[in-house]
């Protein structure tokens, strides 16, 4: 009897790549998208000082030349003290050109501060000048309840208050937050146009397939080079394409709240290698046993955490689709049938 | 008057929730695992729920027990609020 292929055992192993294989192979992709397909000469790549931005930046450097890449350094006044200089060492240590644009002024004017203040004084009345806040998630492992937002406030005191949001609340700090994302793709959109370049997106796998993103923000883009990829595996190409320790050292974080928020308490549930597993695990029908086993946690925080895949997928989803037309809700309904 | 726990969550959910098309929600189908409602959707409910029967459900009984489908909020309402489950 034929047992079928034997299933790589469920670990960081599963990540391994050929570095420079898969740099080759990317970059190639990357000349066939810009400038077979889209006709464009070069990127323009928003780069924040994390890991993925950097990656992107150094990939399309290999693929177009430093003279065709225009990295673009957009801080605002919330942003990460380290974001500016991280963003530059890399900006330095690929040769490529930049451009800083403050984006404060335009978020000020737009009243994104402001909104979103409004919303966290509905849920903390006393929430004002020095304060600083956050919005975040119970953990996933051993707990049942629903991962209903909280709003995590900081007094000037640095006293931590915390405080169930409301739906209306949470979705006015959304709306209000998103201007940063969206912002940003405006001025990469400007850039791109004035100098005939495409816009390289910077979503990996975990972002792009659990919809770690803003549509028409930082979801949008004319090419996403490692939206294939897991967290582990840009990690890789970071060291194969020799990116300052300093960036790959440092802890992924959303840098878009005043109050510092890591990726993990905000939407993954999970530090990203253990998500990285439980997204292959998922795509790859292993059992929630399997994954139970590979991260130490008990079969209901794998059933847990299956689930909260599967939600997140389904958000990702409507998050992903274009534009909707009859002709393309036609295309919907036959791909369903 | 008595009132109609699973009646009024039926109506609440036809109202808010476009994807059921204004039909009768299946009372045991989980609303998480059909994809119908996300957290924030749940958060929707609870904000209802404590609206409507004034009471706020603690942060440890935000459960899927209690909360996943009309026929467990009907069973925990009936509980919290003192009424009786009509099924």
């Amino acid at each position: 009897m034929n047992a079928g292929p034997t299933l790589p055992e469920l670990g960081p192993d599963v990540f391994e790549v050929d570095a420079e294989s898969l740099i080759d192979e990317t970059v190639a992709d990357l000349r066939e998208a810009v400038q077979q397909r889209l006709r464009k000469r070069g990127t323009v790549v928003a780069v924040s000082g994390g890991i993925d931005s950097s990656v992107v930046l150094a990939l399309c450097v290999r693929a177009f030349g430093p003279e065709n890449v225009l990295a673009l350094l957009m801080p605002e006044r919330e942003s990460a003290a380290e974001t500016l200089s991280l963003s530059r060492q890399v900006v330095d240590s690929v040769g490529t050109a930049s451009v800083l644009e403050d984006v404060t002024d335009v978020l000020e004017a737009l009243g994104c501060y402001r909104h979103r203040d409004e919303a966290f004084r509905d849920l903390i009345p006393y929430y004002g000048p020095g304060w600083r806040a956050k919005i975040v998630l119970p953990p996933i492992i051993g707990e049942d309840s629903y991962r209903v937002f909280s709003v995590v406030a900081r007094s000037p005191g640095g006293e931590d208050v915390r405080v169930r949001v409301t739906t209306d609340a949470l979705r006015r700090i959304v709306a209000a937050t998103n201007f940063k994302q969206r912002i940003r793709k405006t001025i990469e959109y400007y850039h791109a146009d004035r100098l005939d370049f495409a816009v390289a997106g910077t979503p990996n796998r975990l972002e792009y397939e659990l919809g770690f993103f803003v549509r028409n923000g930082d979801g949008s883009a004319d090419v996403m080079p490692i939206a294939r990829l897991y967290k582990t595996q840009v990690y890789q190409l970071a060291a194969a394409l020799g990116l300052p320790s300093e960036v790959r050292a440092r802890t992924p974080t959303t840098d878009t709240y005043p109050l510092s928020q890591d990726q993990e308490e905000f939407y993954f549930a999970l530090p990203y290698d253990a998500m990285d597993l439980a997204l292959y695990a998922r795509g790859n029908d292993r059992p929630p046993a399997s994954l139970a086993a590979a991260l130490g946690v008990s079969l209901d925080d794998a059933v847990r955490i299956y689930r909260d895949i599967d939600a997140k997928r389904r958000v990702a989803e409507t998050l992903k689709l274009p534009p909707l037309t009859s002709a393309g809700l036609r295309a919907l309904a036959g791909e369903r049938s | 008057m008595a009132i109609d726990l699973e009646g009024e969550i039926q109506a609440f959910l036809r109202q808010n929730f476009p994807q059921y098309g204004g039909a009768e929600v299946d009372r045991e189908q989980s609303f998480v695992e059909s994809g119908v409602i996300d957290s924030l959707g749940i958060l929707e409910l609870v904000e209802f729920v404590e609206a409507r029967f004034g009471f706020r459900i603690p942060d440890d009984e935000l459960l899927p027990e209690n909360l996943d489908s009309v026929a467990n909020i009907t069973r925990y309402l009936s509980v919290k609020v003192g009424v009786k489950d009509p099924v």
